[in-house]
């Protein structure tokens, strides 16, 4: 048997279900890794040892008796914006730095209720805007394939946790690819579920209408039973959806035969990278060998989703940021002579550059005089970005296309130019848009780093694009390949 | 549209947050360059196009007007930076 640290979500329940592992067991040798590459990797900023010991104990306990769910014991990971009622909650924030949440996430208390051993909590992106994990307070995280590169963001932690086999599964919100975009420079698979699939209680909100919490793992089987464990109705969650929950696990292995693949013609563009297609078409060579046909579909508007969303996310982010202001919880400014001065001092220095921009913007645009020009006109491209996709989906059960431009960035390279940073979310900002369900799976790598390719559904389909990743990764190694040298 | 350094403060100011000099100068640069790539949005036709605020224009339900949550005051004042006889504390607003 490889060692334990690394086994994949699936692969563990399998040791757990046939009592060849104990979750102590399991539960030690991963926060032994974790407390081993931390030093190296950023990927936690809270390791919680004492009380995943506790949780694996009590997992035992339940399992022996035979009275534990079927996921009791197994360990995951959460991003540092999920609430954790008594463990410290930053997202990635100086403003939050003393914040404990009183409360867990909604997506918190059901892994807790399905059994599963919290590790601790994930670095990102500060209020999960960026796409490199370099805004975060606590420090850059490194991608596991290349010290010397970024994970992507804003769920880097997640997703360097998880390749770097810190941990098997990670939470992660994706709100313009936030969650696909580091998955593929980090050679792990990541789902963004349909908005509204996952509640929102307790995941501090960046652009709430955008926002969606998902997973990271190695596998779309991982995913597809981490998805059923944190999707579902949320009488607390106003936007969450009343649809049932499907065992994801059970349509995995359904055929391809006759499913059609939309191929945008604008992801495919004389602009593509030659690796990167070429990578593109391997995917697509494996797709077509397994049953699927292949049609070109036409996203019209993909190009102009991008200013869209850097308005609608700063717009609501303006808004949701507000209440952030040294009264009620999080860093005060020492000293303040007035209501006025803690506002500004609390907020100007407990905000890094990068939410400062976002918040600017969105006052802006926001403002008395520029709502037409702005706000309403993003709104409307929005809905010409959604029909768009509806339209192809239409005709199509999956469309299919890179999950970025290119691999992974050397850490710094992007940091002085927020455009050229916010373009890096070319592929993936319009599903957001369209409030749709995507995927992000490992692809051949170039040059030796991680590449992903995009799965993206119909509202609710989780399962289509689950279905498929997982049959490909039948048939191929990428999602095997782990970084060498951690 | 170019946006000056007043357009930079007065946002600021709605926005309470406190920027120092050196920040306006440099937020105002990469302000400029942020707005530059949203108004590729005025290149597209949206005559006639309805807003969309929410992408699955779901319907908002509704609930009983019943009490669900328990009182926690003191559970969430535990973490304020100042809080003293179930009130927080700022600085003195009225003398």
């Amino acid at each position: 048997m490889s060692h334990i640290t690394d086994l994949s979500f699936s692969e563990l329940k399998k040791a757990l279900d046939e009592r060849s592992l104990s979750s102590i067991e399991i539960t030690s040798a991963f926060l032994d890794r974790i407390d081993a590459l931390n030093p190296t990797l950023n990927a936690f900023i809270t390791i919680t040892h004492d009380e995943a010991m506790q949780a694996a104990k009590d997992a035992d306990a339940l399992i022996s008796k035979g009275s534990g769910t079927p996921y009791t014991g197994l360990p995951i990971a959460h991003k540092d914006l999920f609430c954790t009622d008594g463990t410290l909650t930053t997202c990635g924030s100086k403003i939050l730095s003393n914040f404990v949440a009183p409360y867990d996430a909604q997506v918190v208390s059901q892994c807790k209720n399905a059994g599963l051993v919290s590790l601790g909590k994930l670095n990102m992106d500060e209020f999960a805007m960026g796409s490199s994990n370099e805004n975060s307070y606590y420090g850059p995280v490194k991608n596991p394939w290349d010290t010397a590169r970024v994970p992507g963001g804003s769920s880097g932690g997640s997703a360097a946790a998880v390749a770097a086999n810190l941990t098997p599964l990670a939470t992660a919100t994706d709100t313009g690819g936030s969650i696909r975009q580091p998955a593929a420079f980090t050679g792990t698979s990541g789902l963004k579920p349909t908005y509204g699939r996952v509640s929102r209680f307790g995941m501090i909100a960046y652009a709430s209408s955008l926002d969606q919490g998902g997973l990271i793992a190695h596998t779309a089987e991982d995913i597809a039973h981490g998805l059923g464990l944190i999707a579902g109705h949320d009488s607390r969650d106003s936007t969450s959806a009343d649809q049932p929950v499907p065992d994801y696990t059970q349509t995995l292995n359904d055929s391809l035969k006759g499913k059609v693949i939309g191929i945008p013609k604008q992801f495919f563009d004389d602009r593509l990278d030659s690796a990167m297609r070429q990578a593109m078409n391997e995917v697509l060579d494996v797709l077509k060998s397994l049953g699927a046909t292949t049609t070109e579909v036409s996203l019209e508007h993909v190009a102009e989703s991008i200013p869209a969303y850097y308005v609608i996310a700063p717009a609501e982010a303006s808004s949701n940021l507000s209440r952030f202001d040294g009264v009620r919880f999080g860093y005060r400014a020492d000293s303040p002579s007035d209501l006025m001065d803690l506002y500004e001092r609390s907020r100007g220095d407990g905000f890094g550059s990068e939410v400062k921009r976002r918040i600017l913007i969105g006052t802006y645009a926001l403002s008395e005089g520029y709502y037409d020009a702005y706000y309403k006109k993003a709104q409307q491209i929005r809905r010409l970005i959604r029909d768009d996709f509806n339209r192809a989906l239409g005709t199509c059960d999956l469309l299919f296309g890179p999950t970025t431009p290119s691999t992974a960035f050397v850490l710094g390279e992007k940091t002085a130019d927020p455009v050229a940073m916010y373009l890096e979310d070319i592929y993936t900002v319009a599903t957001n848009m369209a409030g749709l369900p995507g995927g992000s799976f490992q692809a051949p790598l170039i040059n030796g780093l991680p590449t992903g390719y995009q799965l993206t559904g119909r509202a609710f389909g989780e399962n289509v694009i689950l279905n498929a990743a997982h049959q490909v990764q039948t048939v191929t190694d990428w999602h095997t390949l782990r970084p060498e040298g951690v | 549209m170019s946006l000056t350094s007043d357009d930079v403060k007065r946002a600021a100011k709605l926005a309470r947050l406190g920027l120092t000099e050196a920040e306006t100068t440099e937020t105002l640069t990469q302000l400029n360059s942020i707005l530059g790539l949203v108004d590729q949005m005025q290149q597209i036709d949206t005559n006639g196009v309805a807003p969309l605020a929410h992408p699955l224009e779901l319907k908002q339900t509704l609930r009983a007007d019943a009490v669900t949550e328990n009182n926690q005051r003191d559970k969430f004042q535990a973490i304020a930076p100042q809080a003293e006889a179930g009130l927080y504390l700022v600085p003195r607003v009225v003398e």
